[in-house]
């Protein structure tokens, strides 16, 4: 009854935001995977080339590099911050004394947006090497590449830590009780118990990790640039830089279709999780 | 073996004291760079405390907010963050009631459609949603949450729409029978029962728009209209020598409502980030 009362009213209910939908996202999706098959510099000059956007990607050398430095940034800094949000969220679930102090001050950072964050690192860490006699952030790859991971670290580390914490918090007390009753020590009832528990929070947490290790945009902009020339961009800045920092008829279409193989490596990371995700649910 | 507990505990304090220290550390030296005359802010100086010399009081911060006319940045995010996120849970709860309760075709394919949206990177529609604001006049800070909608559609329709299913069916069909519109029944009976997950929404909503830079950037006209991290960005990004006093001071104003924010309602920032991850 309900149902069918409201769907007359769809009008009110579902249009407006299906139609911001459209705009905002449906068509630009479907225009922008026309576009990465046609050379073009403004939309009202557009010129169908088929895969040859595709296959100038791989001549861009600049394109590799950034997907193999964003592959690795995106596995290292998901390693770390879970093995670090873990291990906190751990100790803060025993009754350790300023609890809440210490989980507030861990989850701040998240509130700070990217180019802020990037400021801020930069004026600290340039700091830093400069006082150890090192090459700062934008005279050296290496350094800006371990500098991102910093950031991102201390960034996320308090929102993973926030999600393992209610894990943790969700395993049932009478089966670690259980398990010490039984004779179990600390160190088997993390292992045996804690962690099969809460092994949903960490399917959650490595999929957000990575997902934003690769999407991470904002900071890379800030922090380094890109530079030195170009070698600490990840994916994503490649794709902005390839848009709207170079000259030249083709860059647009490459750079759109970059964003394609972009998009795609993103949903077969998400399908992955969906796969692992439900494949456990069946297990339990 | 009661006090061995106890003491590993202290130490685990101690730890975590000193842990929480190095967290806080960065945004304490930008404060306190802030304060500093422009000129000893340099590499080489980052780490020395304001002292008698360099102390410079509160003019960066006068000079942040004259100078690069911060406060009508803030006022452009202010206004994009709040029009957006309204906009945003009043249209999509009420989509998402739609979806659950009429469970159309059409209702399904759009539901399929919005979580499809939440995992395509921002990169792939960058340049024809850029194009498509500015052809249809979306691109001032006054309709941009429009757009916002748009795209923010996914995750709210999709936090919405889990927490609708488990509302039984019958308190809204008792509203209807004693003579409720559809209207009516969604703003009396739904909204308060939905009150958790819009807070939750809003949070989340909020804690993206209001740092969001690339979509900004792209739509609007950067020299009439800046947010707070295109206004950061822009005045960093350009050439020349960059005031870094100023610099620092705009930092901090855009840090401390964010820092006061989330202190006096973190008990919801953190229940909706997890309600945001568990159902994400």
């Amino acid at each position: 009854m309900v149902g069918k009362t409201i769907k007359k009213y769809w009008p009110i209910f579902l249009l407006p935001t299906a139609a911001a939908f459209c705009i905002g996202f449906l068509w630009p999706f479907v225009w922008g995977i026309y576009l990465s098959f046609c050379q073009f510099t403004t939309v009202s000059k557009v010129t169908f080339v088929g895969f040859s956007n595709y296959a100038k990607i791989m001549l861009d050398n600049t394109f590799s590099h950034a997907f193999w430095l964003t592959v690795l940034f995106a596995i290292l800094s998901s390693v770390i911050i879970n093995v670090m949000a873990f291990l906190i969220a751990l100790a803060l679930t025993k009754k350790i004394k300023g609890t809440n102090v210490f989980r507030t001050i861990f989850f701040m950072p998240n509130l700070i947006g990217g180019i802020v964050l990037g400021y801020i690192w930069q004026t600290l860490l340039n700091g830093i090497l400069m006082s150890l006699g090192q090459p700062l952030l934008a005279l050296s790859a290496t350094n800006g590449f371990w500098g991102m991971i910093i950031l991102l670290s201390w960034q996320q580390i308090g929102y993973m830590m926030i999600i393992y914490i209610a894990g943790l918090n969700n395993v049932p007390g009478d089966l670690i009780e259980a398990a010490q009753v039984d004779g179990a020590n600390s160190w088997q009832t993390l292992f045996r118990i804690k962690i099969p528990m809460i092994m949903p929070s960490v399917t959650i947490c490595t999929f957000l990790t990575l997902t934003n290790g690769f999407k991470m945009f904002d900071q890379n902009l800030s922090l380094t640039g890109g530079d030195p020339q170009k070698a600490s961009q990840l994916l994503a800045l490649n794709i902005y830089d390839t848009f709207y920092a170079r000259s030249g008829p083709q860059w647009k279409g490459i750079g759109q279709a970059k964003a394609v193989v972009f998009f795609l490596i993103v949903v077969v990371i998400a399908l992955a999780q969906l796969r692992l995700t439900t494949s456990k649910e069946v297990q339990q | 073996m009661i006090q061995k507990t106890k003491r590993n505990y202290t130490i685990l304090t101690v730890v975590f004291t000193f842990l929480c220290i190095v967290w806080v550390y960065p945004i304490v030296t930008i404060l306190l760079n802030s304060l500093k005359d422009t000129k000893s802010i340099t590499t080489r100086d980052v780490f020395n405390l304001p002292n008698s010399k360099t102390f410079a009081g509160i003019s960066n911060y006068v000079e942040s907010i004259t100078g690069m006319n911060f406060l009508r940045s803030f006022f452009f995010s202010l206004l994009i963050s709040l029009t957006s996120v309204a906009l945003i849970l009043l249209c999509c709860s009420m989509a998402a009631w739609y979806v659950v309760r009429v469970n159309s075709l059409i209702a399904k394919i759009f539901y399929y459609l919005c979580i499809f949206s939440m995992v395509v990177p921002f990169q792939m529609v960058m340049f024809t949603l850029a194009t498509t604001a500015d052809r249809i006049k979306l691109n001032t800070p006054y309709n941009i949450c429009v757009i916002y909608l748009g795209f923010g559609a996914g995750l709210a329709v999709f936090m919405f729409t889990g927490f609708v299913k488990s509302i039984p069916l019958e308190i809204e069909e008792a509203a209807m029978i004693d003579g409720c519109s559809p209207i009516q029944t969604y703003f009396k009976v739904l909204v308060p029962i939905l009150k958790p997950t819009i807070i939750s929404t809003a949070i989340l909503e909020t804690m993206w728009v209001w740092n969001d830079y690339l979509l900004p950037t792209l739509v609007l006209d950067i020299k009439k209209y800046r947010t707070i991290p295109m206004a950061i960005q822009y005045f960093r990004g350009s050439y020349g020598t960059v005031n870094m006093g100023a610099m620092m001071a705009s930092i901090m104003i855009d840090i401390i409502p964010i820092i006061i924010m989330y202190l006096v309602c973190q008990k919801y920032i953190i229940e909706g980030v997890i309600a945001g991850a568990v159902k994400g």
